[in-house]
């Protein structure tokens, strides 16, 4: 369902980033549906659990599951990108219902999501914060600033979630900036490393309840995706990172996300 | 006169206070306290202070995402790393979202003195003020420092201000009252009007006290708020008096200098002469020798002043 949203709200625009934002599909769907404590007619609640897209090009997939969340109608999607639309090219938080960090500029959402997180324990409140980044956002140096920080300040009410699918706008993530060994960079930084299937509903929603009953440090899910998964021309291919497919390619794309 | 105080310990000072009274209020600095004087609030509340270690971009973010949970949160490091560094994390967590962060920036200007060009930030004024929606202010003295962090605190949205690192004599009365976004008139005159901001509104003042001496009647401007600049005040200098020196400890673009004339320009064009860095970067030495040499003493306004003086003849 996400996925066709997507597909339809990059066609429809002529641009966007379908590639990362059908990769994180499952994810995204498991939270906003599953895990999230969430009140969609009342997005500024003071105990909602906080999920912040540090991802930014992923909008798409964001407006996706707040539209059918119910933060706003369904048929909004159609003015994504578009003049006086609320739906910015990438997630801006001043306009949109639900959304919690503007992005778009890569490398600041373990940095907000600590922010958050602190509030939460000042005020001793029990919602979580779920910061979803790309593994390409991985080359910001602020993402490595943040992975300590969170360490430090025993953040384990704060979960990452690194949407690994190898590859980044100018190609394979190993190849422009090698990120390997990645899980044991985040070891070693301190964190709580859950590695799985991205594509995997039980293993997302079994790795989540994993990061939150781990105490004292914080969680990074180092979820396994393929980009543009569903669509088989756009996976694994680079040039949909941030691509619009056109109107031939959407009939398609739609035809194999109906099976 | 009252003792001599940096901007900077008022600073820590004030927060300190602030602390007592609101509980929302949260503090954060990059491996700086010691110098921005945020160990003060340190001290005093360790539950609400974060030390983000030598990490400012991750700081600024932080900031947003405790604002955005309701927290009047205040950042402080040195003005080169909250200006510079920080330029884009201020953009898109700070001022677009209009998070009710106050970053409060220590060592700012030349007179940052002998840690030289890498530690004086000259250009922080311009970065901060182009951000739409934040406000931005320039203290002179201890005094209006204090008052201007307590206004900060008490109003929402983002703030930039500027602290220094030397002591400073008091300028303001003992009586002043800070106001956001008014220009405080230091010294009525009706010759030329001297606009300073920062650690130049002492200089200013010196300067057209000799200026009196030689019969030219200054009037003395401290722009402590840069942004929202008090346009009326301006243009009232502009139609009452024969023109404007601007001055400041900060490259002449994109500071005071060229806000007042982007409304003289439009609004009421009049003769004009800034006082800044022009076009350079600055390098270690005593204060008082780098804003000689720079520029920025009380000599130069006081040129400046004469400048505007002999031109009415030419015209």
């Amino acid at each position: 369902m996400l996925r066709r949203h997507i597909i339809n709200i990059t066609g429809r625009a002529g641009s966007g980033h379908p590639g990362g934002s059908l990769s994180a599909a499952d994810i995204v769907a498991a939270l906003y549906f599953k895990v999230l404590r969430h009140n969609p007619s009342d997005p500024k609640w003071r105990e909602r659990d906080r999920f912040i897209l540090s991802k930014g090009h992923a909008a798409p997939l964001l407006y996706a599951a707040l539209a059918e969340g119910g933060y706003f109608p369904v048929q909004e999607l159609e003015t994504v990108r578009q003049i006086n639309s609320r739906l910015q090219g990438h997630a801006d938080k001043t306009v949109t219902p639900g959304v919690e960090m503007s992005s778009g500029s890569l490398g600041q959402g373990i940095s907000f999501g600590i922010g958050a997180a602190l509030a939460a324990r000042l005020d001793s409140l029990p919602y979580r914060v779920y910061v979803l980044l790309g593994d390409g956002e991985c080359d910001e140096g602020q993402v490595w600033e943040a992975a300590m920080a969170a360490a430090h300040f025993k953040m384990d009410n704060l979960t990452a979630i690194v949407d690994r699918n190898e590859i980044q706008l100018d190609g394979w993530t190993e190849e422009i900036m090698n990120l390997e060994p990645f899980a044991d960079k985040w070891r070693a930084f301190g964190w709580n490393v859950v590695e799985i299937n991205g594509h995997s509903i039980s293993e997302i929603l079994d790795a989540f309840e994993k990061a939150k009953s781990f105490q004292g440090r914080p969680s990074v899910i180092i979820a396994h995706t393929v980009k543009g998964k569903g669509v088989s021309f756009m996976e694994n291919n680079p040039e949909f990172h941030g691509k619009a497919p056109n109107p031939e390619q959407v009939k398609l794309a739609l035809k194999e996300l109906e099976k | 006169m009252a003792t001599e105080l940096s901007t900077r310990e008022a600073y820590g000072q004030t927060l300190q206070k602030l602390g007592k009274e609101r509980k929302d209020i949260i503090v954060l600095d990059a491996d700086l306290s010691k110098s921005t004087m945020t160990n003060l609030f340190a001290k005093a509340f360790p539950d609400r202070f974060f030390d983000c270690g030598i990490a400012e971009q991750n700081m600024m973010d932080i900031a947003a995402g405790l604002a955005s949970c309701g927290k009047t949160v205040f950042a402080s490091t040195f003005a080169v790393f909250a200006g510079g560094r920080c330029f884009d994390q201020v953009r898109m967590c700070i001022a677009q979202p209009q998070h009710n962060v106050k970053i409060v920036a220590s060592h700012g200007g030349v007179s940052v003195g002998q840690d030289g060009m890498s530690h004086q930030s000259i250009e922080d004024l311009a970065l901060m003020t182009i951000f739409p929606g934040m406000t931005v202010i320039v203290p002179a003295d201890a005094l209006e420092a204090a008052q201007a962090v307590e206004t900060a605190a008490a109003t929402p949205g983002p703030f930039y201000i500027r602290m220094g690192r030397p002591k400073v004599p008091q300028v303001c009365p003992d009586d002043y009252r800070f106001a956001l976004g008014k220009a405080a008139t230091m010294r009525p005159g009706k010759d030329v009007t001297i606009i300073a901001m920062g650690i130049m509104v002492a200089s200013a003042i010196k300067a057209a006290q000799k200026l009196a001496g030689e019969g030219i009647d200054c009037r003395v401007l401290n722009m402590a708020t840069l942004k929202p600049i008090d346009r009326e005040a301006i243009i009232l200098a502009a139609q009452e008096t024969r023109g404007i020196v601007s001055a400041e400890e900060h490259l002449k673009h994109g500071g005071l200098g060229s806000a007042i004339a982007e409304i003289l320009v439009e609004a009421h064009p009049a003769r004009m002469v800034s006082i800044g860095l022009h076009d350079r970067f600055a390098e270690s030495g005593n204060p008082d020798e780098l804003l000689k040499k720079y520029g920025l003493a009380s000599e130069d306004i006081e040129g400046a002043v004469r400048k505007i003086m002999e031109r009415r003849g030419q015209s």
